[in-house]
């Protein structure tokens, strides 16, 4: 039999028998556009999650005042949690810490923010002109902080994107002025729309130099201070220069607490790997079911054609050539299944992001290979191995089961 | 006993037993039989008698338990199924009492299977489809389903699948048990012509008439062939009953 005929019988016979090659494609179709859909939304979470924690900048050691204690109920925390302020000055001296790139005091209060008879709340931060770097911020227009070289504080603001909008509506705020608290602030930069990170967004902050957040919020301990490093590297070593600077600087006692940003993402490793687990193991039993329709609906044909294959061996068909024509067959239903649920998949992966576009719903190429892989695989083995067990029969006894 | 070389077929003690279940039936006894070139035998007896599972083995569908059979003077019983399946291609054409058409595939294409089968190119199939579609009066339904088609226009499209590759042996099971009287009629007048034009012609059958036609009758009982008669007297016409 030349292969040409060969193909074209076993296409004939796929598209003869409708039904059938129907309900394949659709058992094929259904089976692996659910591992691409499935796949795609458990990694979407994992990516959003991972990128909710690099938008807080890289490379970063946070120091935060107090000492988080571990080991059980220490007395001392009754009395006291913070003994010493965290102030500007240790900021500042943390820069001649090796290692360190860049460095950020952070100060946070809610004040209300007024220009041209509006008036809304608002967050504000008090930090250097280092921290739109630190936490790669951008701006849409104007400029960031500039640095204080003095320590008092000019009276400028940078405002985030709604409140520049819901304050000033299209015009120009650059050179305005706005009042925050009992301030009055000249506006110098907005920042850009969409800045987010730790599910906080920045479109609704006020960012001021941090003296004059501190004369504001009548405070002189800091928030946190956000330390760069210069390196991947170099972090566990900025992370202990840093602590010693401290302890150094608080009369010997460690007071603060300092935490990186990789021990915070290896926190959330774990709960990241989990749900990695969850994701494979929604694809492998989407690819179970998938394989098992699959198999059903070849067993439930090959049964049914078993008279069409002791025909054609008493036409004088070799069982080579049973085999394959049914092999042909099962190759065109397969693959073309397969096809279809991989088209179908994206296509729902595609929607996913257009319904929710922060949710990066991208099925990974590992899920799609192994859905399609499997699809068929189980269509040929389960599409072959009766066949090839009919081939094998004698003639009589396969002709005679209808 | 006849001579071997001279039989076109030669069966040789040939068994066959079925299993059903726990009970056992032999469908075939001790059968020796020997078939010259170009007759035309009538195989009958009651159901259950052996007579189809004689034709199958044959026809190579089916595999003695015990016995030999040459075909062509060739022992045809210990070939690979490769090559039983080349012999079938060849020499022997099946026609059945329930057709066994492809249903999806058109009569023209129907016909044309075992030349694909066999790997005859497309152009040279497509002028003996041609031929066969006017030989057999189907030229105008070459492009119809089986199921468009009336119960005798169907055996007719069997048939012509049969001896396109025009085989030494035509085997045929109840070829007008699912026809009218009228159609069964017009099916065996061209099973006959084709035996006029050489082709050995081997009828499986209940009815008596049609039995009657055939030039030599088997009667068949129990796996036995417990008569072998000739109307005619044809050079060949000798078998040997069984001896159990």
């Amino acid at each position: 039999m030349k292969a040409l005929d060969n193909l074209r019988y076993a296409a004939g016979s796929a598209t003869g028998h409708l039904l059938r090659t129907g309900l394949l494609m659709l058992a094929m179709s259904i089976g692996v556009a659910a591992v691409v859909i499935l796949t795609a939304l458990g990694d979407g979470a994992r990516r959003y999650v991972i990128e909710e924690f690099s938008a807080i900048g890289t490379n970063l050691v946070i120091v935060l005042p107090g000492r988080s204690e571990t080991g059980g109920l220490n007395p001392a925390n009754l009395i006291t949690s913070t003994p010493r302020d965290l102030t500007v000055d240790d900021a500042n001296s943390l820069l001649r810490v090796p290692g360190v790139k860049r460095i950020a005091p952070l100060i946070i209060g809610t004040t209300e923010v007024n220009a041209g008879g509006k008036l809304r709340e608002a967050m504000m931060i008090g930090t250097n002109e280092d921290f739109m770097h630190v936490r790669q911020m951008k701006l849409s227009l104007g400029r960031f902080l500039t640095r204080d070289n003095i320590g008092h504080g000019s009276a400028e603001v940078v405002l985030g994107a709604l409140i520049r909008e819901e304050l000033f509506g299209t015009a120009n705020p650059l050179g305005k002025t706005v009042r925050v608290g009992d301030r009055r602030l000249r506006v110098v930069g907005v920042l850009s729309q969409g800045g987010r990170g730790m599910g906080m967004t920045t479109d609704e902050l006020l960012i001021i130099p941090v003296a004059t957040a501190q004369a504001m919020l009548d405070s002189n301990t800091l928030f946190r201070i956000l330390v760069e490093a210069r390196s991947r590297e170099q972090i566990e070593e900025v992370k202990s220069g840093v602590l010693k600077q401290i302890t150094q600087r608080h009369d010997g006692e460690e007071d603060v607490t300092v935490i990186t940003q990789d021990a915070v993402l290896e926190t959330f490793d774990k709960i990241l790997n989990v749900l990695t687990l969850g994701v494979a193991g929604i694809a492998a039993i989407s690819l179970a079911v998938a394989g098992i329709l699959v198999m059903n609906v070849m067993l439930v044909s090959v049964t049914q054609r078993t008279a069409e294959i002791g025909l054609l061996k008493a036409l004088g068909a070799t069982a080579d050539s049973v085999r394959q024509l049914f092999i042909t067959e099962a190759v065109l239903l397969s693959v073309t299944g397969g096809m279809l649920g991989t088209a179908l998949g994206y296509a729902g992966a595609a929607l996913l992001r257009q319904i929710y576009p922060a949710f990066p719903a991208y099925p990974p190429v590992w899920a799609v290979l192994a859905g399609l892989g499997t699809a068929i695989v189980s269509g040929l083995v389960f599409g072959v191995m009766p066949a090839r067990r009919a081939a094998e029969l004698d003639p009589i006894t396969a002709l005679s089961k209808r | 006993m006849q001579d071997d070389a001279a039989s076109l077929i030669s069966l040789h003690g040939l068994e066959r037993t079925f299993y059903l279940g726990d009970s056992k039936v032999q469908a075939l006894r001790n059968v020796d039989l020997h078939i010259s070139p170009s007759e035309y035998i009538a195989v009958m007896g009651p159901s259950g008698s052996g007579k189809s599972t004689l034709l199958n083995m044959i026809g190579l569908l089916d595999r003695p338990d015990a016995g030999t059979y040459l075909l062509e003077g060739r022992d045809v019983t210990t070939l690979k199924p490769d090559e039983q399946a080349k012999v079938r291609s060849e020499r022997i054409g099946f026609i059945f009492q329930s057709f066994h058409l492809i249903p999806r595939l058109t009569a023209a294409a129907n016909i044309e299977l075992p030349l694909v089968l066999a790997g005859v190119p497309a152009a040279e199939r497509a002028r003996r489809v041609k031929q066969a579609l006017q030989e057999y009066g189907l030229t105008d339904r070459a492009h119809h389903l089986p199921n468009q088609l009336s119960g005798g226009q169907r055996q007719r499209v069997a048939i012509a699948r049969a001896t396109i590759l025009r085989p030494a042996v035509l085997l045929a099971d109840e070829p007008t048990g699912n026809l009218d009287r009228a159609t069964g009629e017009e099916v065996v007048r061209l099973l006959e012509a084709l035996n006029a034009q050489g082709m050995t012609l081997i009828v499986v059958t209940h009815d008596q008439a049609l039995g009657a036609r055939a030039r030599r009758q088997l009667r068949m009982e129990d796996g036995r062939i417990v008569s072998d008669a000739s109307d005619v007297g044809d050079v060949s016409a000798a078998a040997t009953g069984s001896s159990g």
